[in-house]
């Protein structure tokens, strides 16, 4: 056994699936010097990976999940780890029914090949199954099973021989030291590893490893119960480890995997069961390992019946004895993603961290091309460490949420849905006026924003059909004809709309003109006073972010970006700060919790901010993207006249306690002209799709080019900015996909019932052929909402290229119906005042 | 028939290393959860397999807190029909009081018309290893008792024991019933329950009883752990010369013949 060296260029902590194929691939783009570690014996060190069910289901409504997924069975087949068994997810309602047709449509979009069957279908391939209670299945051929452990001896192996790497197991780390907010050195019980980058890749355990070095790893391990049935006769007479496809009861929230002789009956329907990191037994106190805890057979019981029920003559075979049961513990996030990425608190600490065996693999070739590159081949962004706000790393927002998901492992998730717990917490200076006037909040990374206004009502009987109401249930859910009248009242009179949640930070310092002018692709050497918009990309080319700057003075920078993503934003830039320092220092100074936004968009919006200021606010004296403090009554405010919503107005910002008194400025001010509040319903969607904006996590991400998105201008600023190269070469080359914006021509299912789309569905042929672009992905909806102005149904997505022409008639699928949709715009013209008039 | 009871106590698992409560007054279960002992799974195995081949009932009973329910159901699902259990956090609660407790279910059983032909115990708790139980109850009920038994036969109103003795030979012992047994793991393999076992073992109503008075026999003062047992790894060799070493020391084992 290797001796724990003195020295690494990374040490990679953990040796699961996680750890294993960070190794392989760090290995494989160059890294050497690489040292893992682990407290336990290898090939199996007790963690998660060691008492996985290891079975993958492919289809995700995640785009981000799916792909991570995808790359990792395409490993484990290249290793030869890989089993197919087909998979089943079996429906015994009707409800359950149209989230398989909703399964459907996200396995057409990422190019999984999947069916939804009758009961006799997995009657006939599972004959021991009671279909009784079965409505229906879905269908994939291509899930199954892999063997986790192998597969990470032999990525240990690849790296070994290439002389990249040194295993050191039953190591245990003791102590992480950090200088100057860089990692230094891993101390372990083996000796102390000096090094500039340490991976935590060491699941369950990995909150308390980072905390040694003062980062957050907000994971909590969790408890996923299972027991072995067996020996099982009917199971016992095939040969290998599995031959009967893997049924997920998706409304019992329990799978049926076939192992061998025996049945293993997994169950997400039991209370979550949380246990603390510092909790978890050590090696020699463990029963069976550190996360096979004691089963708590009382927690199972009723899984015990449903189980039985849906397969007696198995379960129920003479000498199928109840062989193993544990409390399996494995990792749970707040939002249920990855947590991967260099941590925001010390620089060269990164994690790889709460991910699954379906997608082990997968985040291990990610997180090595992140490190080595910059940026990976597949986008992480929802995984990114760094999205999380102080408040969402604290134990309390962990375990809330975590537990609040776990009965929604195999639930029916609305894309719109809210969190029932972890509310109130970021609340927005005129929140209390907003609950007078009706609002309904939805969360966004803790700030509770208004959806729509109750208040508003009133406005349905003013628009009638113009709202666009929904007749069924699902696709009104979390939605109201409220934010499409709205909309109306904004696009004829004004809207007032409280953007608080906006992340804010400026960079200051005598460099600060060249760290954002290098930082961004739009020209940032502009005079203080002006506001450009902007992408931010990584050096692949993809996009980083889009945001908007002000340049509020020679050396004084504001950037305002989306709440979401804000943390990640803020990171970018502070990791590239640093030029080569012929130009002086810049720094990244967050002022989120230091300004609440306001903004005032419509025709009647000039007059209304007139009442309220003597500044010249003509469009002469105050032109669209320039910004500069003004006095609104007796506040001073910094306005930007800038537009989402394609409407003439402001942001206003204005000091977090005074929010409340602008927003009661503003309703006085705008009561004559009919002002009314506005919810993100219309910011976030219909005020935005009306007018073509792209949204970062929407049509935007990593994987996405500036050309594609449609959004290129005519010229390349000539000053360097990271990805220039790689986009003045796609500025060169002919598009693989385009980004269009289509509208619904016909919603009526065969029901007679209208439906409308809500987004992920796949764009076909009118006749339901498969579309394919250039980069081989199949088009999919990337954002769905109402145009109440156009009294259209709008979806964006991207198409390939010869397909991408206006009128060109296509079909989306909704629910395993089609409906006819026609392509209004190919590039980013507004399908509503395309020459921009209204917002002068 | 043969009507059996097998006196169970809910104890910490004991597979990974003993930790012990704070206060030193028991083993700490956090880590490990709780279980039957290895030897009292055998004495509800034997009890089993006397019931399959005579008939007759298997009845549970345990003293110890309300959480012994899950010990007690977990040996429902692998035989026995019925169970009591005396509730108390056995706080001050030694040997002689146990077997006192134990004696008087015994006899309330039997004023109800269900006289227990054989009660069997595990040898010893494997939390608090009085060794006491079994003989204190004999003596109560004034009943014969053997213990370090491995495996028992009933004939015609008498047992037949059987155990190892300390020389490595063999005791039998021939019993007038009622008796007391107290048995010692690896006489018969526990078997593991079924999911219909499980089934049934929920649906049986258990029967709750009190202490019939407070405890007055010795008690504990605190538990103690034994010095760990030293490291027994001996390397048999490295790569395929370690074979032969490897086939004699599983043949010595059993595990090859």
């Amino acid at each position: 056994m290797a001796d724990v060296p003195n020295h690494a260029r990374v040490v990679v902590i953990g040796a699961g699936i996680v750890g294993n194929s960070l190794v392989h691939h760090l290995a494989r783009l160059g890294w050497r010097d690489i040292v893992q570690i682990d407290k336990g014996a290898l090939p199996n060190p007790g963690g998660s990976t060691g008492h996985a069910s290891n079975f993958i289901f492919p289809v995700d409504h995640s785009r981000e999940i799916t792909d991570l997924t995808l790359d990792s069975v395409r490993q484990y087949k290249e290793m030869d780890v890989f089993t197919e068994s087909g998979g089943y997810e079996i429906a015994r309602t009707e409800e359950r029914m149209e989230e398989l047709r909703r399964r459907m449509s996200s396995a057409k979009a990422w190019g999984i090949e999947s069916e939804l069957v009758g009961p006799e279908h997995v009657k006939e391939k599972i004959p021991f199954i009671e279909t009784d209670e079965i409505l229906g299945a879905f269908w994939t051929p291509s899930v199954g099973v892999v063997d986790s452990l192998r597969a990470g001896t032999i990525m240990r192996e690849k790296a070994l021989e290439l002389g990249a790497l040194t295993v050191v197991p039953n190591v245990e780390v003791t102590d992480l030291v950090v200088t100057d907010g860089r990692i230094t050195a891993v101390e372990t019980s083996g000796g102390t590893i000096e090094t500039e980058t340490v991976v935590v890749a060491c699941g369950v355990w990995s909150p308390r490893i980072a905390k040694m070095a003062g980062a957050a790893i907000p994971l909590t391990p969790a408890v996923h119960q299972m027991i072995s049935v067996g020996p099982i006769p009917q199971l016992a007479e095939r040969p290998g480890e599995i031959s009967f496809p893997i049924v997920r009861d998706m409304d019992t929230f329990c799978y049926e995997r076939q192992h061998g002789a025996d049945m293993e009956v997994g169950s997400y329907a039991h209370r979550a069961i949380l246990h603390e990191p510092d909790d978890i037994p050590s090696i020699e106190q463990a029963r069976l390992s550190p996360t096979e805890m004691p089963f708590t057979q009382e927690d199972f019981d009723p899984q015990l019946e449903q189980a039985f029920d849906l397969m007696p003559e198995a379960l129920g075979a003479d000498g199928a004895e109840i062989r193993y049961a544990i409390n399996g513990l494995l990792s749970l996030t707040p939002d249920g993603a990855p947590i991967l990425g260099e941590t925001p608190e010390v620089k060269g600490l990164w994690s790889a961290a709460a991910v699954w065996i379906k997608e082990g693999p997968g985040v291990g070739r990610a997180v090595a091309e992140w490190m080595t590159h910059g940026s990976s081949e597949i986008d992480v962004h929802h995984s990114d460490i760094a999205r999380f706000y102080p408040h969402q790393r604290t134990r309390s927002h962990v375990k809330a949420r975590t537990s609040e998901a776990f009965i929604k492992t195999y639930g029916i998730v609305h894309p719109g849905e809210q969190w029932e717990g972890e509310r109130g917490k970021r609340l927005a200076p005129m929140h209390a006026q907003q609950q007078e006037q009706g609002a309904r909040f939805f969360e966004t990374v803790g700030w509770e924003r208004p959806h729509w206004y109750d208040g508003n009502e009133a406005l349905l009987g003013e628009y009638g059909d113009r709202v666009m109401p929904r007749e069924h249930e699902w696709d009104s859910r979390w939605w109201s004809p409220i934010i499409n009248a709205e909309h109306l009242a904004m696009r004829e009179r004004a809207g007032i709309v409280d953007l608080t949640a906006f992340a804010i930070f400026d960079v200051v310092g005598p460099g600060a003109k060249d760290a954002v002018q290098r930082i961004v692709v739009a020209q940032a050497d502009v005079a203080p006073g002006k506001v450009i918009y902007t992408p931010v990309l990584d050096e692949r080319g993809g996009f980083k972010s889009d945001l908007t700057v002000m340049r509020l003075a020679h050396d004084r920078y504001r950037v305002v970006t989306g709440g979401l993503h804000g943390m990640a934003d803020k990171k970018w830039f502070s990791d590239h700060l640093a030029g080569d320092g012929s130009t002086g220092a810049a720094a990244v100074v967050d002022l989120t919790s230091a300004y609440s936004t306001i903004g005032l968009w419509g025709p009647r919006a000039r007059d209304i901010l007139g009442r309220l200021t003597d500044d010249d606010i003509s469009d002469g004296g105050f032109g669209f993207l320039s910004c500069r403090d003004i006095e609104v009554g007796n506040l001073g405010v910094l306005a930007s006249r800038i537009s989402y919503v394609g409407e003439l107005g402001w942001e206003l910002y204005v000091p977090m306690e005074e929010g409340a008194r602008l927003w009661s400025l503003l309703h006085e001010a705008g009561e004559p002209d009919g002002a009314v509040p506005v919810g993100i319903g219309v910011y976030g969607t219909t005020g935005r799709i009306e007018k073509g904006y792209r949204a970062f996590g929407f049509e935007l991400d990593g994987e996405r080019t500036i050309v594609e998105a449609a959004m290129q201008r005519p010229k390349v600023k000539q000053a360097d900015f990271i990805g220039r190269e790689a986009y003045v070469k796609q500025r060169e080359e002919d598009p693989k996909t385009v980004l269009c914006t289509m509208t619904v021509d016909d919603h009526t299912s065969s029901s007679g019932v209208k439906r409308y789309m809500l987004g992920g569905e796949p764009i076909l042929t009118r006749d339901g052929g498969t579309l394919t672009d250039g980069h081989g992905h199949h088009p999919h909806v990337t954002s769905a909402g109402s145009a109440p102005s156009l009294g259209k149904h709008v979806l964006m997505a991207y198409l390939p290229p010869d397909q991408a022409s206006l009128g060109n008639r296509l079909a989306v699928s909704y629910m395993e119906e089609l409906y006819p949709v026609t392509i209004e715009s190919v590039d980013s013209t507004p399908l509503l005042d395309p020459e921009n008039a209204r917002i002068r | 028939m043969v009507d059996i009871l097998v006196c169970v106590k809910r104890v910490p698992d004991s597979s990974g290393e003993v930790l012990l409560t704070p206060d030193a007054q028991a083993v700490d279960s956090r880590y490990v959860g709780c279980t039957l002992s290895d030897h009292e799974n055998c004495a509800v195995e034997l009890a089993t397999q006397l019931v399959e081949v005579h008939g007759g009932t298997v009845s549970l009973v345990s003293v110890g807190p309300p959480e012994s329910v899950e010990q007690l159901r977990s040996a429902l699902s692998v035989g026995a029909s019925a169970a009591t259990l005396v509730e108390t956090d056995l706080r001050d609660f030694g040997p002689a009081d146990i077997a006192h407790e134990i004696a008087e279910v015994v006899r309330a059983h039997a004023e109800q018309g269900r006289d227990h032909d054989l009660v069997l115990l595990g040898n010893d708790a494997a939390d608090t290893g009085d060794f006491q139980v079994p003989v204190r109850l004999a003596h109560a009920l004034g009943r014969p008792v053997v213990t370090g038994i491995k495996t028992v036969a009933i004939e015609e109103g008498r047992a037949t024991a059987h155990g190892d003795s300390p020389d490595g030979g063999r005791e039998t012992y021939d019993l007038p019933l009622p008796a007391v047994v107290a048995v010692s793991e690896g006489g018969v393999s526990p078997r593991y329950p079924t999911i219909k076992g499980r089934m049934g073992a929920k649906k049986v109503e258990i029967e709750m009883r009190t202490p019939t008075r407070a405890p007055r026999g010795s008690g504990r003062v605190r538990l103690t752990l034994p010095p760990p047992a030293p490291s027994t790894v001996q390397v048999l060799g490295e790569g395929p010369e370690a074979a032969p070493a490897v086939v004699d020391l599983f043949q010595s084992l059993g595990v090859l013949r």
